[in-house]
Order: C-alpha cells, then sequence, then structure tokens
C-alpha cells in the first residue's frame, strides 16, 4: 500500500487530461475512463481499510528523507481518518458518475464535465492526503476551481449568478486561509503539519495562533458553508447539475470544510475549550437555523441544498462535543462516543444526500421541473425513484431501520451523557422537523393526486441512473450495520482514535 | 513593521471593495487586491536582514539568503489567482450576455 | 476581431520572435536563473497574444486556434504527470523521484528532472493562457455579433 499512497492523486487526474486531449475522437472514453479511474480509486481505499490493521503511513515526495529530524520533503499522510474520507469520496464519485452516463446526455460539452469532475475528485483526495498546510491550500483551490466552473455548467441565468456567488465567497476564503498559513508559517518556520505542531507544542499558548485559528475557522467555515457563512451553499448546489449537486453536498463540503476543520482543531492545533465552543455553537446554529429555511422551500433541490446545511450541524455538533470533553479534560469514553456518532453522521450523509440529489435530478429529468407544486402522482409512472427517495428520506429524518437514525441516536445519547441537555432537545427537535419538511416532498412529489393529462407518458428513468440510486438506496439500509460492535471497532474507531488522540498523535508521527 | 501595515491595509482595501461595490468587474478587482496583498505578505515575512537572492551560483560564498520557501509559495498563489481570475471573468462576460448588466442588484434570478 | 494599423502590424512582427526566444530562454534556463516554467510560459504566450492582437483574425479562426491550444494545454500536463510517473517505475520508485545524475552546479545540462519539467510546465502555461485570452475574446466577439 505504501507506494500506492499518491495514486487517488493521480488517477484522476491522468484520466482528465486523457479526455480532455482524446476524448474529441473516441466518443464514449470520458465515460468509460472516469468509471474505471473512480472504481480503481474506491478499490484502492476499500482495500485500504479492509487489509492490514490501517497502519499510519507518512509518503515522502520525491524520497526526500528528513534532515535533523527536520522534514524538508513535502509530505503525504494517509492514516484512518484519511483513509474513512477516501472512501467516501471515492464511493459516492463513483456513483455520481455512472449515474451521469445517462444524465449528462441533455448538457452539451461531455467531455468538459467529465474532465472537470476528474480533477475535482483528484483535489479531493489531494485535501484528505495531505500532509503539510500548503499541499491542502493547493488541493483545496483545485477542487473548488473545478466545482466553480461544474456549478455554471448549464451556462443558463441561475447557474451563472450562482457560481459568481460561489466564486465572490469562495475567494475571499481562499485569503483567508491562505493568510492564516502565512501567518503560521510565520510564526513556526515550517509548514508541515506534524513539524508544526511540534514547533506549537513547545511553544505554548499564543495569541497569534488562537487569531489564525479564527481565521481557519471562517475560512473552511466558508467552504463547508456553516451557518453565517452559508450565504452561497442554496444556490450553488441547487443550480448545478445533478450528479454534482450530489458530489458537492454529500463530499466537497466535507471533504474541503469539515475534514480540514477537525484534522487541524484536533490533530495540528492544541484543543482550546472556548474555540470548541465556538465551533459547537456554529455547529447548533447551523443545524436549527438550516431546517428553518429548508421547510418553507418549494424548489426541490433548494430544500435539499438547505437541509445539508442543517445535517452538517449534527455531524458538528458531535464532533464538537467531543473536542469540548476532550478540552475540559473529561472521560475519554464520552468524548469517543460523540465524535463517533459526529463521523457516522458524516458517512451516513454523504450517502443519503447524495442519493436524494440523485432522485431530485432524476425527476428533474423527466419532468424539466424542480418545482414540488408542479409535480404529483409520480409514484405510479416512476416507482424506483419514488422507494430509494422514500428511504433516503426515512434516513435524514432519522426512521428507525435507516442508517441516520442510528447515527442521531449515538448523537442525542452522547449529549445526554455529557449533560448537554439543551442540545440534545434541540437535536431532536431538528429531526422532527426534518421529518416533516420531507413529508412534504414526499407528498407533493409522489403521491398528491393524480397526474396531469401532459404528463401521461412519463416513464421510469434509464439504467445506469435507476442503477446507482438502488446502489445508494442499499448503502443506506446497510451502512446502519456499522453500528454492529465488530464493523464500528474496524471502520469507525480508528478514525475516532485518531481524533482523540489529539496532538500528541502527530508529535508521535514525526518521532516514529 | 511599517511593510506589514501597510500590505494589511492592502488586505482591507481588497475586502472593502469586494463587500461595497456594486458591479462584478470591480469586485474582481477588489478579490485582486486580496490575492495580491497576501502574496506580497508571504514575500515579507521571507526576508531576511541582509539577505541575498536564494540562487546558488558557481563559486558563491555567500549563503547568507532571504527564505525561498514562502517565494515558491507565492509563484503556486500567483498561478492559482490567475486561474480564479479567468473564471470569474469567464463568468462575468457570460453574465453580460445574459442579463446584458454588470450590477448585481440587478442579476436577482436566485432567491429565497 | 479586426487587426491594427500597419506600423503596429510590423513592430509586433519584428518584436514578438525576440520575446518568443527570450521565453524559450526563461524556460530552459529555469533551473539555474530566476524564471522557470511558468514564468517563461507567460512570455511565450505573451508573443502569441501579440500577433493575434495586432494582426486579427475572424472568429472561426479564433476558434481553431482555441482548439489547438487546448490539445497543447493536455498534451503538456500529460508530459509533466508522465515524467513524474516514471520515478515512480525507475530507481527508488517514489512518485516525482528525481533519478537523473544531478551534474554540475551552473551547467545547462544538470538538475536531473527538473529542466525536463521546466519544459513541461512553459509548454502547459503558454498553451493555458493563450486559451484563457482566446476564450476571452471568443466570448466578446461573439456578444458584439
Amino acid at each position: 500500500m505504501y507506494k500506492l499512497i499518491p495514486l487517488p492523486v493521480i488517477l484522476p487526474l491522468v484520466a482528465a487530461f486523457l479526455i480532455a486531449i482524446v476524448g474529441k475522437r473516441f466518443k464514449r472514453l470520458a465515460k468509460i475512463l472516469s468509471v474505471l479511474v473512480f472504481l480503481s480509486t474506491a478499490v484502492l481505499s476499500y482495500w485500504y481499510m479492509v487489509a492490514g490493521n490501517q497502519e499510519t503511513m507518512l509518503y515522502k515526495i520525491g524520497g526526500w528523507e528528513p534532515i535533523n529530524d527536520i522534514p524538508i520533503g513535502v509530505y503525504m499522510l494517509l492514516d484512518p481518518f484519511s483513509g474513512f474520507m477516501l472512501c467516501i469520496i471515492n464511493t459516492i464519485a463513483l456513483l455520481s458518475t455512472v449515474y451521469s452516463v445517462n444524465y449528462i446526455t441533455k448538457f452539451t460539452g461531455v467531455n468538459y464535465f467529465y474532465t472537470l469532475l476528474s480533477i475535482m475528485v483528484a483535489g479531493l483526495n489531494g485535501v484528505v492526503l495531505a500532509g503539510d498546510l500548503f499541499n491542502l491550500y493547493v488541493f483545496l483551490e483545485i477542487t473548488v476551481i473545478s466545482s466553480y466552473a461544474l456549478v455554471a455548467f448549464g451556462t443558463d441565468k441561475e447557474e451563472l449568478e450562482a457560481s459568481l456567488k460561489y466564486q465572490v465567497l469562495g475567494g475571499i476564503a481562499t485569503s483567508l486561509i491562505l493568510f492564516s498559513i502565512g501567518m503560521i508559517y510565520w510564526y513556526t518556520k515550517t509548514l508541515n503539519m506534524m513539524d508544526i505542531t511540534r514547533v506549537l507544542h513547545a511553544s505554548g499558548d499564543v495569541k497569534l495562533i488562537q487569531f489564525c485559528q479564527l481565521m481557519l475557522i471562517a475560512g473552511f467555515g466558508l467552504k463547508a458553508a456553516i451557518m453565517p457563512f452559508h450565504g452561497w451553499l442554496p444556490d450553488a448546489h441547487s443550480s448545478a447539475p445533478s450528479p454534482i449537486s450530489a458530489m458537492l453536498s454529500g463530499v466537497v463540503i466535507k471533504a474541503a470544510g469539515l475534514y480540514v476543520i477537525f484534522r487541524l482543531f484536533f490533530n495540528m492545533f492544541e484543543l482550546n475549550f472556548e474555540i470548541s465552543v465556538l465551533i459547537t455553537a456554529i455547529g447548533t446554529l447551523s443545524m436549527v437555523v438550516g431546517v428553518f429555511l429548508a421547510i418553507g422551500q418549494w424548489d426541490l433541490k433548494r430544500l435539499l441544498a438547505y437541509h445539508s446545511i442543517s445535517q452538517m450541524g449534527y455531524v458538528i455538533i458531535g464532533v464538537g462535543m467531543g473536542m469540548i470533553i476532550l478540552s475540559r479534560q473529561g472521560s475519554l469514553a464520552a468524548a469517543s462516543l460523540a465524535i463517533t456518532g459526529g463521523l457516522f453522521h458524516l458517512v451516513n450523509h454523504a450517502v443519503f444526500k447524495g442519493l436524494l440529489f440523485l432522485n431530485a435530478g432524476a425527476i428533474e429529468y423527466r419532468l424539466g421541473t424542480r418545482d414540488l407544486k408542479k409535480m404529483g402522482g409520480l409514484a405510479e409512472k416512476m416507482p424506483l425513484t419514488a422507494a430509494t427517495s422514500l428511504g433516503a428520506s426515512m434516513a435524514i429524518s432519522g426512521i428507525p431501520p435507516f442508517n441516520g437514525f442510528f447515527s442521531k441516536l449515538i448523537i442525542i445519547i452522547a449529549a445526554i451523557q455529557a449533560r448537554f441537555y439543551i442540545l440534545a432537545a434541540l437535536a431532536v427537535l431538528v429531526s422532527i422537523i426534518t421529518l416533516a419538511s420531507f413529508m412534504k416532498f414526499q407528498r407533493y412529489a409522489f403521491f398528491n393526486g393524480k397526474i396531469s393529462a401532459s404528463r401521461v407518458n412519463i416513464s421510469e428513468v434509464p439504467p445506469f441512473m435507476a442503477f446507482s440510486m438502488t446502489i445508494m438506496a442499499l448503502l443506506c439500509l446497510a451502512l446502519s450495520l456499522l453500528l454492529i460492535p465488530d464493523l464500528r471497532e474496524h471502520v469507525l474507531q480508528p478514525a475516532v482514535d485518531i481524533l482523540t488522540g489529539r496532538n500528541a498523535y502527530f508529535i508521535n508521527l514525526l518521532n516514529k | 513593521m511599517i511593510v506589514y501595515i501597510l500590505c494589511f491595509i492592502l488586505f482591507l482595501v481588497g475586502l472593502f471593495g469586494v463587500l461595497t461595490s456594486r458591479n462584478i468587474i470591480k469586485i474582481i478587482i477588489g478579490l485582486t487586491f486580496l490575492e495580491i496583498s497576501i502574496n506580497l505578505f508571504l514575500v515579507l515575512i521571507g526576508y531576511v536582514e541582509g539577505g541575498q537572492i536564494p540562487i546558488l551560483v558557481k563559486g558563491s560564498e555567500n549563503l547568507h539568503f532571504v527564505d525561498p520557501l514562502p517565494q515558491a509559495l507565492v509563484l503556486t498563489s500567483i498561478v492559482i489567482g490567475l486561474s480564479t481570475n479567468a473564471m470569474l471573468l469567464a463568468v462575468a462576460i457570460r453574465i453580460y450576455k445574459k442579463f446584458k448588466t454588470f450590477d448585481i442588484r440587478k442579476i436577482r434570478s436566485l432567491k429565497g | 476581431m479586426k487587426g491594427m494599423s500597419i506600423i503596429v502590424k510590423k513592430v509586433s512582427q519584428l518584436i514578438a520572435g525576440i520575446i518568443f526566444l527570450y521565453g524559450i530562454y526563461i524556460v530552459l534556463h529555469g533551473h539555474l536563473t530566476p524564471g522557470g516554467g511558468f514564468a517563461g510560459g507567460a512570455i511565450l504566450a505573451g508573443a502569441f497574444i501579440l500577433i493575434v492582437l495586432a494582426f486579427g483574425t475572424d472568429i472561426i479562426h479564433l476558434k481553431h486556434d482555441e482548439e489547438r491550444a487546448s490539445l497543447f494545454e493536455g498534451l503538456g500536463l500529460l508530459a509533466f504527470i508522465l515524467l513524474a510517473i516514471l520515478g515512480f517505475i525507475i530507481g527508488i520508485k517514489v512518485f516525482f523521484n528525481n533519478y537523473l545524475p544531478k551534474g554540475q552546479l551552473g551547467e545547462l545540462v544538470s538538475a536531473g528532472l527538473i529542466p525536463l519539467y521546466n519544459i513541461a510546465v512553459g509548454i502547459e502555461v503558454c498553451a493555458a493562457l493563450f486559451t484563457i485570452f482566446l476564450a476571452l475574446v471568443i466570448y466578446k466577439e461573439e456578444i458584439s455579433k
């Protein structure tokens, strides 16, 4: 495995450039190549999760060994937490790509779509594998620039406006992130995350670093669209082509936003009580406000996009509570439980929100509208879409056999154990409102009365779209199995252990 | 110290431009200001008193260089800034084609 | 797009070649002096842009040029990645491994693979900047029609 660490970045890049060069000659190349590449990266990441004991590996690019224990080269870091994220990214990317084989036929410029999608996945894989701050920044930019282009892919009024909004806010976020990376470099004279941790650990508490932490929360919060910074998300996620919405909502805001926040604040910086309260507070805010904004929406994809903000709030409060408990020197078991809930909800949200966006795309593909008021009675005509979206709706609103229920349950149990009673109550309340808003979706889209005469000959979606929706719906059920202790020990627990290992984990990594 | 303050003022000018202008092109100029100020900051933090350009020349004895790493970072961030700008301008031209205006108050097809 | 006056045309004809040569110089000496792939590529693209601006062409030629430029962009990137992957196959089998002999400090042929990387980056940047320029010009032409 060690030698193969860079492959999740290289393979999609090679695919992207090959498609750009010879895509015009061979019409089918773009689709086949990108599916194959994402399949192989997905298999690689599963292999890492399954084979061996998920050891932590540092990959030194160019073979630059450290001198006097000071790392000088560019490092890539593969540990269970990044492996966990790699699995999510590549699975959702693979299923979205399979889905888009049929879906993309209504657009022109198919090759550009696959090129940009491959570059985006390469960037995401790079973000979770990066071992130093600047490479993280570069891969982040690769991801977001290609997603700017993908949001504007329809080149209609709405898409362009959404993309512009996304780009301006993304540009501000980029500047904040780069500014704080510069400050951190100024103070520590290194960019390697492990080395930064060592320097910061030796120097103790510094005001400059706290300033950097706030800037990083603002910057990555903008990329993750948590509440005060959420302005671009509903526009961008609802205007993009549906497979891209699934990628953006399912993966990009997690890998490019939350993953980095968790990684930096748990492992790189010293855990700090005020910062963890701040993170939990914005998590709570986005959980509550997001769902209230969502319930009044009539545009289907916009409704789903607001729910993304709200569900991200669950992930943040789960992990944030763990952060608070750890920074107060509380019990490790309680913190571990809260973080498990957060990460479990992260993977669940990737699957069911991806599925919901694919369903929205399927409805849009057949009906040409996203307005809930103009739908109705689709359950007879599109049974597969109806069934899968019923499953996903039940998962997102926390109905028992589906995965969303279990992760929310763990978060709520952890909140009660740690005596955050208000958070637990809010989590239950938000879950109920989510259920209400998805009942609205189900009723207006699939059951409400008869189909209008103009839509009598609507049929089920083409096979590839149906295939990835089915797989995702099965995943919605299968992921509840992660609750079984044996599986949890193997999949979630190593990632949680890395976060609860705090900065001692990074310091030990370099001394090895 | 004064250079850092000037650099920070440049940053604030850019932020002010992005947040208050109504014209898309002016917003893009503001973003460019942000990028430039940060690039300037990165170059400044690598400065060493009396340091020389960090290039090894045959027979040179002086090894008192300025820090070369921030300069490499700036090169990369210039490239990223270039691609962001190109993307923004392309979208701006397309928007002009659709809406016949650059005023963001009149570009409002999305709401809610 | 219309061309400019005869003076501009003649002067840019004279200058473009020199700019092009200077760009090649910057690319090739990237490992010895300041500059390298990106700076040199930008200068190379400047030569092309100067010619297009001075002489002007119709939109069909512009589109044709854009296609070719983006082809070269892809080729440059692919060459870069292939060079990096070669390090993965040869020597100590690490991505981006510089397995060629490093040579003497200050010689043109030295520093192993770095000049080759510079050339790939130079082609890429030149083609990319020219593509961006052409794309913007094509948009503008389409609007003004």
